[in-house]
């Protein structure tokens, strides 16, 4: 494996720098991941150079501008082996990918009585966009339970299939557990009953290969900010058969084929769903960001995140003191924890002023942290940039924190 | 003493510590000691909203004063309120009301704590206040 760590933490700025005089150890990628020096000179050089409005203008810095944002639609599509450019939508990110398919899908095809079904370990994001659009229309929601480890219960989950139900959505990998989801059988199933199935991807895109095609999902979105990428840029990949009947979810300009003050007709795909000035730096630089992705292969950082994440694991279990959730068969990118005894928050104050960037609290999934019966959890997440090392510093805090706790 | 003199003497106390370990130390510490909020205070209605940690605050009036009494179930955040209840607590409604509580960012309290922690430090303060504005508003009627 032709994979050098510290090779690699050259390339992100943000990493070489210390906190409250200690070498920055940043364990909070599964919020927003640091970004390499690649994608921020993308960003400066777009606003420095080509900086002018996409698909309006006939001159030429609006073309280079309107270019290098279609290649980088051009890019999402290879990266996700998506059939067609018309299937990958720019949204602001993949909270914006959900609420655009739960209000346009939702809007189109629910009826009162219908069903959705969503995972008890899925983000806010995944929860509270279709409890409104149910509400709206008079649908219900519906719940596959896991385990006390967040594995999804896939019986059960057959059981809540009906011909009622109209979508599935769930997380590919539960941010606040790290658990990786079984969506092949989900999916699997979902198909042989009819039903279209969302993959929400923000956690998923960043520690697994993709391959909407392969997956044969209906839906996958994710954000550029979690994979390296800047923020306020989100994909949301659909299938066409299923974009095509949806309508526009938010309305006003460059969705649009003609407008009079009578009637309006909409654009084709994938512009239908993209109205308003787009993040264009965003965009592109996200385009910088996969390149750098695919230059470094997914299948070695994959590789190395894993040996890191067991690694890490291993030193934690040691700790008799430490209650670690979401022991499942498959977990990437995430270990959420806590001291016994020891208040979450309490926790993250001392570790931060190791110079260790953690997350405290519910993690925005507060259904996941009622049946595990606490009110929030320490999770440190990681990427490839990321090292041994640091996961022993992480270790150092947490015994001084037992030691002014305890 | 008054609210100024009690926040002299916790910023004294503080100027001892050399560093950040000693200062949370001594909150924890302070975290262990508060006087325990009854069982009874500990429902949504005595809630502070924006804290991380649950923190749940009462007031009551003796002899022309407000007592606090708090609890959390966090210990640094516990430690925060005493502090607080040990400046505010035992003082008139209009001394609570008109204090600016500089010590909070002279003992480096306000800058350690980030944004969101720090609401709830200031969601801590604005409650306190409450309470003493509402004791006053009561006495001003019976007058």
């Amino acid at each position: 494996m032709n994979f050098d760590v510290e090779k690699i933490r050259k390339d992100f700025p943000a990493l070489n720098q210390e906190v409250y005089g200690k070498p920055l150890v940043y364990f909070d990628n599964a919020a927003t991941s640091q970004k390499p020096r690649v994608v921020i000179d993308t960003l400066v050089s777009y606003y420095s150079g080509i900086n002018s409005n996409v698909h309006r203008g006939v001159h030429y810095l609006s073309q280079q501008a309107t270019e290098a944002f279609e290649q980088t639609r051009d890019l999402i599509r290879d990266y996700i082996h998506a059939k067609s450019n018309s299937e990958i939508i720019i949204t602001k990110g993949a909270t914006d990918s959900i609420n655009l398919v739960a209000n346009s899908f939702g809007r189109h095809f629910f009826k009162p009585g219908d069903e959705v079904i969503i995972s008890a370990t899925e983000h806010h994001a995944n929860i509270v966009p279709w409890q409104v659009i149910c509400k709206d229309t008079g649908s219900k929601l519906k719940v596959i339970p896991t385990d006390e480890n967040g594995n999804l219960n896939l019986d059960s989950f057959k059981g809540l299939i009906s011909h009622k139900t109209k979508i599935i959505s769930v997380g590919h990998i539960s941010n606040a557990l790290g658990v990786v989801n079984p969506i092949r059988e989900i999916i699997r199933i979902a198909h042989q009953n009819n039903i279209p199935v969302m993959i929400d991807g923000a956690q998923g895109i960043v520690h697994r290969e993709v391959d909407v095609q392969e997956l044969d999902c209906d839906f996958y979105c994710f954000s550029s900010h979690k994979f390296y990428g800047p923020m306020g840029v989100g994909i949301l990949y659909g299938r066409e058969k299923f974009l095509e009947q949806m309508p526009p979810y938010q309305t006003g300009g460059e969705m649009i084929k003609s407008v009079t003050f009578e009637n309006t007709t909409f654009n084709e795909l994938p512009f239908k769903f993209e109205t308003g000035t787009p993040n264009v730096a965003g965009v592109i630089g996200f385009g910088a960001a996969l390149e750098y992705i695919k230059k470094i292969g997914m299948p070695d950082i994959i590789s190395y995140e894993d040996d890191l994440l067991k690694y890490a694991l291993k030193k934690l279990n040691n700790l008799d003191y430490l209650q670690i959730y979401g022991n499942s068969q498959e977990r990437a990118g995430v270990i959420s924890f806590n001291l016994k005894d020891i208040h979450p928050y309490d926790a993250g104050t001392i570790i931060d002023k190791f110079g260790i960037a953690v997350r405290t609290g519910n993690h925005c999934a507060q259904p996941v942290m009622d049946f595990l019966g606490t009110t929030g959890t320490i999770r440190a997440s990681m990427a490839f940039y990321n090292t041994r090392e640091e996961v022993d510093r992480l270790l150092v805090a947490i015994e001084k924190v037992k030691e002014m706790f305890g | 003493m008054t609210i100024t003199e009690k926040e002299h003497q916790v910023i004294e106390e503080f100027s001892l510590f050399d560093d950040w370990m000693d200062k949370y130390n001594y909150l924890i510490e302070m975290g262990k000691t508060t006087p325990i909020i009854d069982e009874k205070f500990k429902t949504e209605q005595y809630l502070i909203s924006g804290c991380q940690s649950r923190v749940w605050l009462s007031a009551e009036m003796a002899d022309g004063k407000v007592i606090f009494k708090a609890d959390s179930d966090a210990v640094i955040t516990k430690g925060i309120v005493n502090l607080l209840i040990r400046v505010l607590s035992n003082q008139t409604p209009e001394d609570i009301l008109a204090t600016d509580m500089e010590f909070v960012d002279k003992i480096g309290l306000k800058e350690h704590l980030s944004p969101t922690r720090s609401n709830g430090l200031t969601s801590m303060i604005k409650q306190m206040k409450l309470y003493a504005l509402v004791y006053k508003t009561k006495k001003e009627q019976q007058n």
